[in-house]
């Protein structure tokens, strides 16, 4: 299997896709004779041409309305947002109506929009542009919502998120554009709604997606020093939630952490929380840990950007605490 | 953290009344010193202290309740505001209300350890917690449970196991529920010397060896097919309530036990079959049972059928009718047993056969006459050879 990077494997997808369907289309700012502000859509002007990758104007709520009418209209425009904080001004479009057209129209008008760029903290852009909005997106019946934390699972889910009939809300991670890992080849794709267990272990399942899944995956060796074997549960998408592999394996640990980089009310590990509550109450052997970010605007300061985001050791003195 | 309740004076004793605290809520006890007063209906006793620590009451002066209620903690419990005392009362007590339901501190415990609990009758305020705040996790009841295993005998839980039924175990039970339900089963009885007939047998195996051989079965069988011949009210169906179906042909079903329940394949014809031939389907339909290889025409279609457990050490026994077929015979074990013949105790081996019969369609003197038949043929086995 060859080794790519999580940003060429989010670009190859791109080209193999645009290759094969000419209805799928680039919008975005500084995507064409700028690169992209990350370099996802390097060389893709040049490729494609500015009918198909369309620098924007500074304008989301703009270009994100126009993406949603062309693909009422039968295209299947990508959105790329510079970091989904961006997406706040079109967040109007997004959720009043790319989310709902096809509830709206009985199901006669579907929006087959892909909207990408990066999400969440942890690189010193501070309080406006450090924000993971998966619990926000997430909580929006009509959307999809996934957040790979590999180059494998980046490509298959992009590749799934460009074929799919509804909008996809699709979270990647600054911090993870330089990561390097196997990426399968050809027409490969992760299904929405599957989460993985990428370390089996009996003692606790730590549950984690994007950035936090490596942190929980270092905590996890950590703790093996120690004896105590971590069963690491990648979550992948958010919308739809995949609980049953995570009760499967809270079933066989008893024992649960979930970790998200935001903040902790109304996220997404309260949810996985409870849905590990519901399904499990009489599996478990101790309440679920919580790992998240401190409730605070994300400091610029490198040093306090550290104490408000989750890291390794809080993930492995919860794993801690839970098996006390 | 222990409870204090209220005692158990007596049999008769159901309830207390608390005539007095004589320490005060908050306050310091030591194990032994006395806490409190109380009224039976027979006597007044003190309560001691079984433990030291600070005395939580949870019952006012002048409180009647139920006995084994709690009435106090010493220790473990928030020492919260004393709750208000009532006048000690002389006069008859007033309709009181109900008493309060008894205060039960809950245990602290995980879901998964309350579940293990359950499952093995475990109490689980007997379990010392190790989780934090004291909780009882899983290792501590698996813990609880490994100490208890060899001292106490299994939980309630372990001294049966439910199996599911296999289908055909569920199957012959509904059969014979119907049969016994529906069919006014009779039974008669009849010994057989079998003496000539296993001279018979070791006859025909000195002649023809292997080619020989025959079971003590193969002969019942044959005498049976023969007999039902000249008694078809027991080779017979009733199909409704005016008429009997007799059967001009003799189709004999074979119990056979295997270890998933009962198979009864059918040997045809078994009347016109000669006797080394039937011996030989006989024993490729028991095989075919074993190894679950008959055909549904091999094991269906019997109009009564043969029983026998001669293998084990039975000497006779009674057999459940299949319907709709109207009878069944229950072969015991040949035994050598002391008969007397011309008036002489001579030594030969007797066969005990049980006849169970559906009394719709016949009646015992033609289960007899039946069964002497069978009982003839076998005491003068010559016939069966023709």
């Amino acid at each position: 299997m060859p080794e790519m990077t999580y940003r060429e494997a989010l670009r190859s997808t791109l080209v193999e896709e645009m290759d094969r369907d000419p209805r799928v289309l680039l919008l975005g700012e500084d995507i064409g004779v700028y690169q992209g502000t990350f370099r996802i859509t390097e060389g893709l002007l040049e490729r494609y041409g500015p009918r198909r990758v369309i620098d924007t104007p500074i304008s989301e709520l703009g270009f994100i309305g126009a993406a949603i009418g062309m693909a009422m209209l039968g295209l299947r425009p990508v959105v790329e947002v510079m970091t989904w904080n961006f997406s706040l001004p079109a967040a109007d479009q997004i959720l009043q109506n790319a989310a709902k057209v096809r509830y709206f129209s009985g199901g006669q008008v579907s929006v087959p929009l892909v909207i990408r760029g990066p999400n969440g903290a942890g690189v010193q852009l501070s309080a406006q542009h450090s924000q993971s909005l998966e619990s926000f997106y997430g909580h929006f019946p009509g959307l999809r919502v996934v957040a790979p934390a590999t180059p494998a699972d980046a490509r298959g889910l992009l590749r799934t998120a460009l074929r799919a009939e509804d909008p996809v809300i699709f979270l990647e991670h600054a911090a993870l554009y330089g990561m390097r890992g196997p990426v399968p080849e050809a027409d490969y794709t992760v299904p929405f709604g599957q989460a993985a267990v990428v370390r089996p272990g009996r003692d606790v399942t730590v549950v984690a997606y994007s950035r936090m899944l490596h942190l929980a995956l270092a905590a996890a060796d950590e703790l093996a020093q120690e004896g105590v074997e971590c069963e690491v549960v990648d979550l992948r998408c958010l919308r739809p939630l995949d609980m049953d592999t995570v009760a499967e394996s809270v079933r066989r640990t008893h024992r649960a952490v979930v970790v998200q980089e935001q903040w902790p009310l109304f996220g997404a590990a309260a949810e996985v929380a409870t849905g590990i509550y519901e399904r499990c109450f009489d599996d478990l052997d101790a309440p679920v840990e919580r790992v998240t970010g401190e409730d605070v605007p994300a400091p610029y300061a490198r040093n306090l950007e550290k104490l408000a985001f989750p890291d390794e050791s809080r993930i492995a003195q919860a794993v801690r605490r839970v098996l006390q | 953290m222990a409870e204090v309740i209220m005692p158990k004076m007596g049999d008769a004793m159901t309830e207390g009344r608390i005539l007095s605290w004589r320490k005060r809520h908050g306050e310091r006890v030591e194990k032994g010193e006395v806490l409190a007063e109380i009224e039976t209906d027979k006597v007044n006793v003190e309560i001691e202290a079984e433990a030291s620590g600070i005395l939580h009451i949870a019952v006012p002066e002048g409180r009647t309740v139920p006995v084994g209620q709690v009435i106090a903690y010493i220790n473990g419990h928030p020492v919260g505001p004393a709750p208000e005392p009532q006048p000690v009362q002389t006069a008859p007590p007033p309709p009181a209300a109900p008493a309060p339901p008894p205060a039960t501190e809950r245990v602290k415990a995980s879901p998964l350890a309350r579940r293990i609990a359950a499952e093995h009758g475990v109490d689980l305020s007997q379990v010392k917690g190790t989780g934090p705040g004291g909780r009882v996790v899983e290792r501590d009841v698996l813990a609880y449970l490994e100490r208890r295993a060899p001292a106490v005998p299994p939980p309630a839980e372990a001294e049966y196991e439910d199996v599911p039924l296999s289908r055909m175990r569920q199957a012959i039970g509904w059969v014979v529920t119907q049969s016994k339900q529906q069919v006014p089963h009779f039974y008669v009885t009849v010994e057989v010397d079998m003496g000539r007939a296993l001279e018979l047998r070791e006859q025909l195996r000195e002649a023809l060896g292997e080619e020989g051989r025959l079971t003590v079965n193969d002969l019942v069988l044959k005498a049976t097919a023969l007999a039902l011949r000249q008694h078809p009210d027991l080779n017979s169906q009733l199909v409704d309530e005016q008429t009997l179906r007799r059967f001009r042909r003799v189709h004999l079903g074979i119990m056979v036990a295997t270890p998933d329940g009962l198979i009864v394949p059918v040997l045809r014809d078994a009347d016109r079959l000669p006797l080394l031939q039937l011996a030989k389907e006989a024993r490729r339909l028991v095989e075919g049972a074993h190894a679950k290889r008959l055909r549904q025409e091999e094991y269906t279609g019997a109009t009564f059928s043969v029983s026998n457990l001669g293998m084990y050490d039975v000497v006779n026994f009674v057999a459940v009718i299949q319907p709709p077929q109207a009878g069944i015979l229950a072969v015991g074990r040949a035994q050598e047993r002391p008969v007397v013949r011309s008036g002489q105790v001579v030594v030969r081996p007797v066969l005990q056969l049980t006849v169970s019969a559906d009394h719709r369609v016949t009646d015992g003197v033609g289960a007899a006459r039946f069964l002497t038949d069978v009982k003839g043929l076998l005491e003068n086995p010559a016939r069966l050879l023709l």
